[in-house]
């Protein structure tokens, strides 16, 4: 009887272990850059070439960064959400173009509209590298003083925003 | 395929260049997992980020940085994940014991059970005995 319990809990202890395993998502590695300062950065922006953005100029208010290419499937469908989060005003939604073409990022933003305040354009993925951008799309949240807040890998959904980003961008904002 | 074999041109060109940095930098490579196939080595994936970290790799090398620049360097954006081998640390130390607690566990189980299946030695009596010595004869 005895044994017969060992052994009992022995299973259960190993069904609960897998069933842990099998819930965590494997390609959500925490990120090094939680708590970081933005790595920096001086791009070019993707509309106007001519002109140059950096993650100082966002310095003083809280704002997100949103990691896309056109060739990327899952970026068109976290699209609606990026866009409805632009549209909202919660925060300025920061777009950076990874491993792009312009002749085909234009006409993905013509097709599926730009809810980006600006967006900057990485052409050869160098700053993508920097963030530790692996799976496009990546969402980052970044505070007042130009610290990393949150990462989000792959794409945004409702409830990430109303459970994760927005909370959190509001209570940055307040403080 | 044009493109495998213009890699692999490349790779070559870079051996012939300077053999001892490409042994330095694919050494490296295996040490480090790609992070969009997490089941390969930088060294096997032929994923587009993996080529991108082959080459800030061979670059960075190039540069006179050594292979604990470089690594600090993709473990600064990556995190530990990006080591086949992590650092010990209070995160990791289960990693790093764990499996020492199961040999000794298992060791003890296996001792334990050994023990108890000891069967005593049958008592016979000097009635069995004499029996049990005319069936040998």
């Amino acid at each position: 009887m005895k044994k017969l319990g060992w052994t009992l809990g022995v299973f259960v202890a190993l069904v609960a272990l897998l069933a842990i395993g099998l819930r965590l998502n494997p390609r959500e590695v925490p990120s090094p850059l939680i708590g970081k300062p933005a790595p920096a950065f001086e791009l070019p922006l993707l509309m106007t070439p001519d002109k140059r953005f950096s993650e100082r100029d966002m310095l003083g208010q809280v704002w997100i960064l949103n990691v896309w290419a056109s060739w990327c499937p899952p970026c068109l469908v976290e699209h609606p959400v990026v866009t409805r989060i632009a549209k909202s005003g919660l925060a300025p939604v920061v777009g950076l173009n990874y491993k792009d073409a312009r002749e085909e990022a234009l006409p993905w933003l013509a097709r599926n509209g730009n809810p980006y305040r600006l967006i900057v354009y990485d052409a050869d993925g160098r700053i993508g590298i920097d963030y530790g951008v692996y799976g496009v799309p990546e969402t980052y949240v970044i505070d007042r003083k130009g610290v990393i807040r949150y990462k989000h890998i792959g794409p945004l959904t409702a409830e990430v925003v109303q459970q994760k980003v927005e909370p959190l961008v509001k209570a940055l904002a307040a403080q | 395929m044009m493109r495998a074999l213009v890699m692999l041109l490349v790779a070559l060109q870079a051996w012939a260049q300077d053999p001892a940095l490409e042994r330095r930098a694919s050494a490296l490579e295996r040490e480090l997992r790609c992070l969009v196939c997490q089941n390969q080595s930088l060294a096997e994936s032929n994923a587009p980020l993996a080529m991108d970290l082959r080459n800030q790799i061979r670059s960075q090398l190039a540069a006179g940085k050594s292979e604990r620049e470089v690594l600090d360097y993709l473990v600064e954006r990556y995190g530990d994940f990006v080591r086949y081998r992590p650092p010990l640390k209070a995160s990791t130390v289960l990693l790093w014991a764990g499996p020492f607690v199961f040999l000794v566990g298992g060791f003890y189980l296996l001792a334990r059970n050994l023990r108890r299946r000891r069967v005593p030695e049958p008592q016979l009596t000097s009635a069995e005995r004499e029996r049990a010595a005319k069936l040998l004869e």
